[in-house]
């Protein structure tokens, strides 16, 4: 059967949607933290280490949250499941925030945990470490979105075996301007459509423009 | 002694973003590492700054941090025994 993308999440313009379904709406963004605080306590997600991610990790750790929300965690073995990312502006958000706490040598005290997150890859891991994936991953940095390079990526792992199923996306945050959106995509989508109510969709470079474009 | 473990309660919470943890929460004698905060090693290397940053004291041996951050306690009483000798 060919690859489809079984579910998805839409962050962005103040709008949240899982599947085709609106789950949260903020018509004013005062900050990207409020409004990222104000989704991980509507969604009741429980993890204290949240707090203490950069932005960058926020969006893509609670895309990841609810894209794999109603998942059995059984149902992908370990190391079956990829994770692959793109932006563009890469961890520049969090870079700045350190660059700023050096700026000053008679003030100079950089933050650590600010500090671990100047890698844009660091989001990745938040989301293995979450969710106990072993598989392959790796985060794309692109001027634009590149739907192409994104699919050809991924089929590239599905198609030689180097796993079963990829949670793939956009993740991209700069100051108070954010988007993310992310899919997962699987080799046999016959079995997620069975227990969803989303119709799966054929994992094209155009899906991949369609989700993006979610509003 | 009660009023810096209250400015250092306010001052850990802040430093390491425990956003859903307030002052009453921390119990001033309970491990800070491990149980207790469940704090880890980025947030030991965090203490470390809050002590230079807020107070000027610099650990010189590493090996005192384990005795030093084991509670707000023992750090509010290393702050107090350093601010004594300045």
């Amino acid at each position: 059967m060919d690859k489809q993308i079984t579910a998805y999440t839409y962050i962005g313009e103040g709008k949240v949607v899982v599947n085709k379904r609106l789950i949260f709406y903020q018509e004013k963004i005062t900050t990207f933290a409020e409004f990222i605080k104000s989704l991980y306590k509507q969604e009741q997600l429980a993890y204290p280490k949240f707090y203490k991610m950069d932005s960058l990790s926020k969006l893509g750790f609670i895309s990841a949250e609810l894209l794999l929300r109603n998942e059995n965690p059984g149902r992908f073995k370990p190391g079956s499941l990829a994770v692959v990312l793109a932006n563009s502006s890469s961890s520049l958000d969090t870079d700045l925030a350190h660059q700023e706490s050096i700026r000053n040598r008679s003030a100079y005290f950089p933050s650590p945990s600010v500090f671990v997150y100047t890698l844009a890859n660091i989001v990745i891991g938040e989301i293995c470490i979450r969710h106990g994936i072993k598989g392959e991953n790796a985060f794309l940095v692109s001027e634009k979105f590149n739907p192409g390079q994104l699919q050809e990526y991924v089929s590239d792992l599905l198609d030689n075996n180097q796993a079963e199923a990829c949670i793939c996306g956009w993740v991209e945050i700069l100051g108070s301007n954010f988007k993310a959106v992310a899919a997962l995509v699987e080799k046999d989508g016959s079995l997620a459509s069975l227990k969803t109510e989303y119709n799966p969709l054929p994992f094209t470079e155009a899906a991949l423009n369609e989700l993006m474009k979610v509003n | 002694m009660d009023e810096l473990i209250n400015k250092l309660k306010k001052e850990v919470i802040a430093q390491l973003n425990l956003e859903d943890i307030s002052v009453d929460d921390i119990n001033p004698d309970a491990p800070l590492f491990g149980e207790g905060l469940g704090l880890d090693s980025i947030d030991a290397l965090e203490l470390i700054v809050l002590l230079e940053k807020n107070y000027g004291i610099k650990i010189e041996d590493p090996k005192d941090g384990k005795k030093i951050f084991y509670s707000i306690r023992t750090m509010a009483e290393f702050i107090s025994e350093h601010q004594k000798k300045a």
